[in-house]
């Protein structure tokens, strides 16, 4: 744990200081997980086959249905369709965009389920659901989650 | 790559069996060099304010005094002070200067360190009853062997260079021993 503490002021008022608590949490990735992040790390995206058939992406370690262990993992595509999205018109820090930007729910070509991620555009006009959208990668791929930098329009003008 | 290697190295050591994950076929070829672990940071950022009573004690610091504020019932002088009695529940009214000399009323010898500013192990972590207080800061000695540090011991804090002052217990670099007789700990009875 990390704590920073920097004091401000020295006139008459209430003292006030920013106050950092900070983890550096160190996980293991486990099997699938880990092959997802690795996938990404290469400009791949892959999902995993559930009991009933359907393809989960991201992936999942244990089926949602039965809690059965996974065993066959797929490459889907690195384009998909917007299913429900917000639009984030106030930044925070953290964010994975600094500019006011869609929060989507994207289901990938090949996957049957969506994932969390952000669409970089214009402004909400721009984004509507069935909108088809492609991964932005980062530059510098590290094999994490941030290697999908944000989604962005499919002939849109980002 | 086996499915021994597989397994998270941390979780292996409980019982064969308990907890092995799946290990999925994967269509595409991943390299020989695979993500097993991450760090994720994670932050909560505050913005604090210590409140008015804390904010007097900050403000003493600076100037190298530890104030404390008074129990309106009990008379005990609590520091840091919160602006209310721990004991009564009513607000403290009467500030109080007490220290800096401090006795000894619990201690710790550290050999694992943690954090950026800790000193180098092992050291001694304890808690100072200030002189004239009813409850005890927490630092660190110096000046000292840690195997001869004990409960009762007379010390005093070791301030930073006065142009590093600020509102902060960072004042204090460390506590070190005085030449006085110790206290015996039956004095200290209430404040351990």
């Amino acid at each position: 744990m990390n704590v920073a503490t920097e004091s401000s002021g020295g006139g008459e008022g209430l003292l006030e200081a920013p106050l950092i608590i900070e983890y550096a949490f160190n996980r293991t990735t486990g099997p699938v997980i880990g092959a997802f992040v690795t996938g990404l790390r290469e400009r791949r995206v892959l999902g995993i086959r559930s009991a009933d058939g359907r393809v989960v992406c991201p992936p999942v370690e244990y089926d949602p249905q039965t809690g059965a262990p996974l065993e066959e993992m797929v490459e889907v595509g690195t384009a998909g369709t917007v299913t429900s999205w917000s639009w984030v018109s106030q930044v925070r820090d953290g964010q994975p965009l600094q500019t006011p930007h869609a929060l989507a729910l994207i289901q990938l070509d090949g996957a049957d389920t969506s994932m969390l991620h952000v669409i970089d555009a214009d402004g909400p006009e721009a984004v509507s659901t069935g909108a088809r959208v492609r991964i932005r990668w980062a530059e510098e791929p590290t094999g994490a989650i941030t290697d999908i930098a944000c989604f962005e329009l499919d002939g849109g003008a980002s | 790559m086996t499915t021994e290697d597989r397994r998270d190295r941390s979780i292996s050591t409980l019982p064969d069996g308990l907890w092995t994950q799946p290990t999925p076929s994967v269509p595409v070829d991943l390299g020989d060099d695979p993500v097993r672990r991450q760090v994720v940071p994670a932050a909560m950022r505050y913005n604090y304010s210590p409140g008015l009573a804390s904010t007097r004690f900050l403000r003493g610091l600076a100037e190298k005094r530890f104030l404390g504020e008074r129990c309106p019932e009990t008379g005990e002088v609590y520091i840091p002070p919160r602006g209310v009695s721990p004991v009564s529940g009513l607000p403290t009214t009467e500030q109080v200067e007490v220290g800096p000399k401090a006795t000894i009323t619990s201690f710790c010898v550290v050999h694992i360190g943690f954090g950026v500013n800790a000193p180098p192990t092992p050291f001694v972590s304890a808690l100072f009853l200030p002189d004239g207080a009813a409850v005890s800061l927490y630092g660190t000695m110096g000046e000292v062997p840690h195997d001869e540090v004990r409960i009762g011991m007379r010390v005093e804090p070791v301030w930073v260079d006065d142009d590093q002052l600020t509102e902060s217990m960072e004042n204090i670099r460390y506590w070190r021993p005085i030449d006085e007789p110790d206290v015996p700990a039956e004095q200290l009875k209430g404040h351990m």
